[in-house]
């Protein structure tokens, strides 16, 4: 009942494999690689710059053989597994970068990619983390310009604003193409499963020819909801509505969805990277000011938990438990990411104490060594609903 | 008239209660054995003990299976959570029941009940032994004791030992260094029971309890646990008659819902 059948899904769900050959044969044909690890790297320079932008971060489930001699064990396995793949060289995209960018987000991040800078050059961003400061966005804007010159030294190219606005469209559309995919799942019933929503996120950002990737989704649209006035959908009136909020996943960490679902529950929505976190964030074509301020602006809004203090994911996430009829809100964390941890102190009051809803706070890892403690309390947080 | 069963397979012991479908939830029956072996086969085996023990000769028409060993429960017409069934179950021994603290083998949870009984949360901790019976377990073995005489023992303490190893295995190597300082028993073990009692509690306070609460799970048999339990928590907590099967009975009243709305 769960997996959407559809080969246009099943083309998107291929999107990185096929991706990864005609990566390489760009480059073979002189095109420049910027890899990054995050939503804060503004990938409309790498594009504007005339590069392909891929990206890094890592969802490879354990043993990190290579981290483990590096990094302590206690680490978020996303810093882990992201910097196993990149010593043990098993990431084709960390092989094929020509330039890296990274930010200061997390701690474990930053201290990671000083080690990390052994293997490969790495330009490292400094992150402001307090987003209302105005000077945040000074100092955001000031990053973003020396990142543009570091590009430009690096690939010996001009980023003239022009191709910088072209990019900002291109990025624009990736959003809207997506939210309008996502958004789909506002009917009742749902008409995207929460396995298939995680295929979706973990695509995010591997097409090359990104115009194309954007048209290949709002073709699936269209498609959904052709299938959907024939009748089509995922679960029923009265099947658990459950929103997945807290730290980026990919599409091998499925526990915690296909435990939802296999007790009769149905993920909606994810607040997450390369779910629905800053598909709100588009920037205005129409204003004419500095492109480099108009992304600074933007990105410093996404709602990640290195900022201080957080509140647009709480008023993001209230707007999605009512837009996406919302029963229930399971806050998924990674072992050892403090700030998405501690942060579901607010999570939790919004949704028990303002919303009076369900709510499971899940603390774990990619492994599959606690799928039954992970099992019990899905299984009870569903039997509340 | 028809039987139902609730089945809860826990990580140290197996528990059957048989109901009947009369209006006033009586426990016909009940029965407990170690979880050792098969345990599909012990829970069927504890429902036929159980079972057996009624003298009236009629059949079992629907099971419920709880606890860990649930996922494997072939026989049972459906499964729930031991969290489901404890707050169930503790809510029909005792109505004012708002907040159910169970204490089992392999883990502890705390559950806020509403009016009708109905979960409405819960914090539980499966992660490592602290705060669980197995704890208490490990640390009878170290000090050579029977879990039973815990109670007794510590009855006697003066001054509570401060113990201040959460992990299990930390514990027993504090445990055995108390003793060589010549600390007495009674007093180690009044440390021990207040240290899961500080654990316990503060995973109780993260689901904001409410009066009654309700103390079960084979731990509440543990008289020093409990009093260490009413400090920590500064208010009197309720045990029922038969903490140890407040699982499997919520279970068999779930059964007897489900077998009537067929």
């Amino acid at each position: 009942m769960l997996e959407l059948r559809s080969e246009l899904f099943s083309a998107l769900s291929e999107t990185r494999n096929e991706n990864i050959g005609a990566l390489l044969s760009a480059k073979k044909e002189g095109k420049k690689v910027i890899g990054h690890y995050c939503a804060y790297s503004p990938v409309e320079l790498a594009l504007a710059a005339g590069a392909i932008a891929v990206p890094l971060c890592g969802n490879k489930k354990e043993p990190f053989l290579a981290a483990d001699n590096d990094l302590p064990p206690n680490l978020c396995p996303i810093i882990r597994s992201s910097y196993d793949l990149a010593v043990s060289d098993t990431c084709p995209f960390f092989h094929a970068s020509d330039m890296i960018v990274a930010e200061t987000t997390c701690d474990g991040k930053k201290k990671m990619y000083e080690i990390l800078q052994r293997i490969k050059p790495i330009h490292v961003m400094n992150l402001p983390q307090i987003p209302d400061l105005p000077m945040s966005i000074t100092l955001w804007k000031s990053e973003v310009r020396r990142l543009k010159t570091a590009i430009e030294k690096e690939l010996g190219v001009k980023i003239t604003d022009e191709a910088l606005r072209e990019a900002i469209h291109v990025t624009n559309e990736e959003a809207r193409a997506r939210k309008e995919l996502f958004d789909l799942n506002r009917n009742k019933p749902a008409l995207l499963s929460g396995k298939d929503l995680l295929v979706i996120v973990a695509q995010a950002g591997y097409s090359i020819d990104r115009m194309s990737g954007v048209a290949l989704i709002d073709r699936l649209t269209e498609e959904i909801k052709k299938k959907a006035q024939q009748g089509y959908h995922v679960g029923n009136e009265k099947t658990p509505r459950i929103l997945l909020t807290g730290t980026p996943l990919g599409e091998n960490d499925d526990k915690v969805v296909s435990l939802v679902e296999e007790y009769g529950g149905l993920v909606v929505a994810m607040e997450i990277c390369g779910g629905y976190k800053s598909l709100d964030l588009r920037i205005d074509e129409t204003d004419c000011r500095d492109p480099i301020l108009l992304l600074a602006e933007k990105q410093v809004g996404i709602p990640c938990s290195v900022m201080s203090p957080n509140k647009k994911r709480i008023q993001l996430l209230e707007r999605m438990i009512h837009d996406f009829a919302v029963d229930g809100v399971v806050d998924l964390t990674w072992h050892g990411c403090h700030t998405y941890n501690i942060e579901s102190y607010w999570v939790a009051d919004l949704v028990k104490n303002k919303l009076e809803k369900p709510f499971l706070h899940l603390t774990t890892d990619f492994s599959d060594a606690d799928r039954e403690t992970m099992r019990v309390r899905i299984e009870a947080f569903l039997e509340m609903i | 008239m028809p039987f139902v069963a609730g089945v809860d397979i826990g990580s140290v012991t197996t528990k059957a209660v048989i109901l009947d479908c009369a209006e006033n939830n009586e426990i016909l029956s009940y029965h407990i054995v170690p979880s050792e072996g098969d345990v599909v086969a012990l829970g069927r085996q504890s429902m036929e003990a159980a079972l057996r023990k009624i003298k009236k000769k009629a059949e079992v028409k629907y099971i419920i299976a709880t606890g860990y060993g649930r996922v494997s429960a072939d026989f049972a017409n459906s499964i729930k959570t031991e969290i489901l069934c404890h707050g169930k179950g503790a809510h029909a021994m005792i109505p004012s029941a708002r907040t159910v603290i169970d204490i089992g083998g392999q883990d502890s949870k705390a559950i806020r009940l509403d009016e009708e009984g109905n979960l409405i949360d819960f914090a539980m901790n499966d992660k490592c032994a602290a705060g669980t019976g197995r704890f208490l377990e490990t640390i009878a073995r170290a000090l050579g004791m029977k879990v039973k005489h815990l109670a007794e023992v510590a009855a006697k303490a003066g001054r509570p030992c401060e113990i201040s190893s959460t992990c299990t295995v930390f514990a027993e190597s504090e445990v055995v260094t108390l003793r060589a300082h010549r600390n007495e028993d009674c007093n180690i073990v009044a440390g021990l029971h207040r240290s899961i009692s500080k654990r316990v509690v503060a995973m109780v306070k993260t689901i904001k309890p409410k009066k009654e609460i309700v103390f079960t799970g084979g731990v509440a048999k543990n008289e020093g646990v409990k009093k260490a339990l009413e400090a920590e928590l500064d208010t009197e907590i309720l045990v029922p008659e038969y903490p140890q099967i407040v699982g499997a009975y919520g279970a068999a009243l779930i059964a007897k819902e489900e077998f009537l709305a067929i």
